[in-house]
């Protein structure tokens, strides 16, 4: 922002959104332009805020748990179980191992969702409108399922401190598992509409390039960083809920423009599947909720504990005073921290582009204002 | 669910002694003289504190060759070097932690700012405690380091180390009102520009709005 001057009369001043479909909820950019090209940027944020993490310190721990599914409302199943291994690692409690391949499995067919809605969108922007209908028809089928389990098909609450409220219902291996053999063959079909397209291609090759020392330095997580090439995946590094039993691929990009991201996604989504079908395969009998107590008063003390998000790392740091309420609880939400990377990634680019690069972070401004 | 928590030094038999004690007790402290005099229950102040789970975190130092490097760097601006729940962290005095995370990224390969956030303890006389955490890729692990400083203390701004931290930092000033010095635009970020107040800041009520904002803005007498 500092070189950009307003008195130069070249530079025009124009302001995307709050209002604007391609910001994908109410993000307000300030671009500064030299013709079409950007010459900074400037996000105005906050329109959504609702201070979650305020009242996460006048909430009980258990009471706090649906507020972190209004965050990240896409991926609402991957907040709780951020928000719950966070309070188990307080607790030092752990979720038995059914409880854990459910939530597996759980949190996988939400990645498949969340990355779904970014896809239908994405491809919105840019000006195809078809993949929409085909991923949200994928979509209504993973949240058909949420609504069988748990009743609800966004904000899902799906997971209680601990495990689970709610066993598995009859039919649900086999509704998971022929989703999955649908799924996969519709995978590549949004590719065989996109990858090769012309259009598509030359819309996002080199464009909104972030290398990996640059993902680092703005602290980019998800997949935007392995787009950049950084074989870094949460899953992997520090295995939570027993992703360390699960054989999975973790892809990375090359060239870490928005059309690698592109790519790392699609294969995230496959990859997802793989994880489903083995945890499908292998869910243990037993208990579903842990030994807690029904009054939760972790010991004084602080956690960080993070998952790997669709959108990159979620963080829950929390702090106990040995209370029934947490002293403090923050989230490290994943767009917030990517979207500060944009005015890097729009500089030099053509205005058109603005919309493409917002695109590819895959932001949610639930998540961003909180 | 008290009873997961007590540590095991606190023996079961120390909970019918506490009942015991407890119907004497309830005239408190101005009694305190009469139960003196009475016979015998009375001095038993011992059970009570440890039945109230320990006032503090339960960390054990921690050793290393990144703890030494860094006592070594900064001497007593290392307050303290510990590990809680498998996880590593340090205290450090105020103008030590921009020049610790520096070392950690230079000498160690923390090169990701995982995390920047503060938490308000407004009783104490710093009342602000910084938290960062920072990421080694190479190494795969998370280091926590915490500060205090005052109400109206500055602190050296992070951002010239990580970029990352640019956004965090204004958010917690917008949230708690700490400045960071040479921070190159430190602006609310989440709250209007001309809002007053600093909504995490435990004095801030949770229903508390900035009324003067609300009518001027939206137009409405009351934002409740």
């Amino acid at each position: 922002m500092a070189e950009a001057t307003f008195l130069d009369s070249n530079e025009l001043v124009i302001n995307m959104g709050p209002q604007h479909p391609s910001t994908h909820g109410v993000l307000r950019v300030i671009l500064k332009l030299d013709g079409e090209k950007v010459m900074g940027t400037d996000c105005v944020i906050g329109y959504l805020h609702r201070g979650v993490e305020k009242i996460g310190e006048n909430r009980t721990y258990t009471q706090f748990a649906p507020y972190v599914d209004r965050m990240d409302y896409i991926a609402a199943v991957s907040n709780g179980l951020g928000y719950c291994l966070a309070v188990e690692k307080l607790l030092n409690a752990e979720a038995p191992p059914r409880a854990q391949v459910t939530r597996v499995i759980l949190t996988e067919l939400n990645r498949i969702a969340s990355h779904l809605i970014w896809l239908g969108t994405h491809a919105l922007d840019i000006g195809a409108i078809t993949p929409l209908f085909y991923t949200l028809r994928e979509r209504e089928e993973i949240l058909n399922i949420f609504e069988e389990y748990c009743g609800a098909r966004l904000t899902t609450h799906a997971f209680r401190i601990g495990g689970l409220q709610y066993n598995l219902y009859d039919k649900f291996t086999e509704d998971v598992t022929s989703f999955c053999d649908r799924f996969s063959p519709r995978v590549d079909e949004y590719e065989a509409l996109l990858t090769n397209n012309r259009i598509w291609v030359s819309r996002l090759r080199d464009v909104g390039v972030l290398s990996a020392a640059d993902c680092k330095q703005y602290g980019v997580t998800g997949p935007v960083l392995r787009a950049a090439g950084v074989k870094w995946d949460i899953r992997k590094a520090l295995p939570y809920s027993g992703y360390e039993n699960y054989d999975f691929e973790v892809p990375v990009g090359t060239n870490a423009d928005t059309y690698d991201r592109y790519l790392v996604r699609m294969e995230e989504m496959r990859q997802s599947v793989r994880i489903i079908r083995q945890a499908v395969a292998n869910i243990p009998d037993g208990p579903i909720l842990g030994k807690v107590p029904k009054v939760l008063k972790p010991p004084v003390g602080e956690v960080y504990v993070s998952i790997e998000a669709p959108k990159g790392e979620l963080g829950y740091y929390i702090v106990s005073d040995g209370s029934t309420q947490p002293y403090r609880l923050r989230v490290r939400p994943p767009s917030f921290i990517n979207l500060q990377a944009l005015d890097k990634m729009v500089r030099g680019n053509l205005i058109a582009d603005c919309v493409a690069i917002i695109g590819t972070i895959d932001i949610v401004l639930g998540e961003v204002d909180r | 669910m008290d009873e997961n928590q007590k540590p095991p030094s606190a023996p079961a038999e120390d909970r019918p002694a506490a009942k015991e004690a407890a119907p004497p007790a309830p005239p408190v402290s101005a009694d305190a003289s009469a139960a003196e005099t009475a016979p015998k229950p009375a001095p038993k102040p011992a059970p009570k504190p440890a039945a109230k789970a320990p006032a503090v975190m339960e960390a054990t130092p921690w050793e290393g060759e990144i703890p030494a490097a860094a006592r070594e760097a900064f001497g007593e601006g290392i307050l303290r070097a510990a590990t809680y729940r498998e996880q590593d962290f340090f205290e450090t005095g105020p103008e030590t932690l921009v020049p610790l995370l520096t070392l950690l990224r230079d000498a160690f390969d923390y090169d990701y700012l995982v995390e920047e956030t503060a938490v308000d303890y407004p009783k104490d006389e710093k009342r602000f405690e910084l938290v960062y955490i920072v990421y080694s890729f190479s190494g795969n692990h998370r280091i926590r380091l915490k500060t205090r400083v005052a109400e109206n203390e500055e602190i050296a701004s992070a951002v010239p180390v990580y970029a990352a931290a640019n956004w965090m930092e204004r958010e917690i000033y917008d949230m708690f009102g700490v400045r960071f010095r040479g921070h190159p635009d430190l602006r609310r970020i989440l709250m209007p520009d001309e809002w007053q107040g600093h909504p995490l800041r435990k004095d801030y009520g949770i229903i508390q709005q900035d009324q003067r904002w609300v009518r001027e803005n939206l137009g409405i007498e009351s934002g409740q």
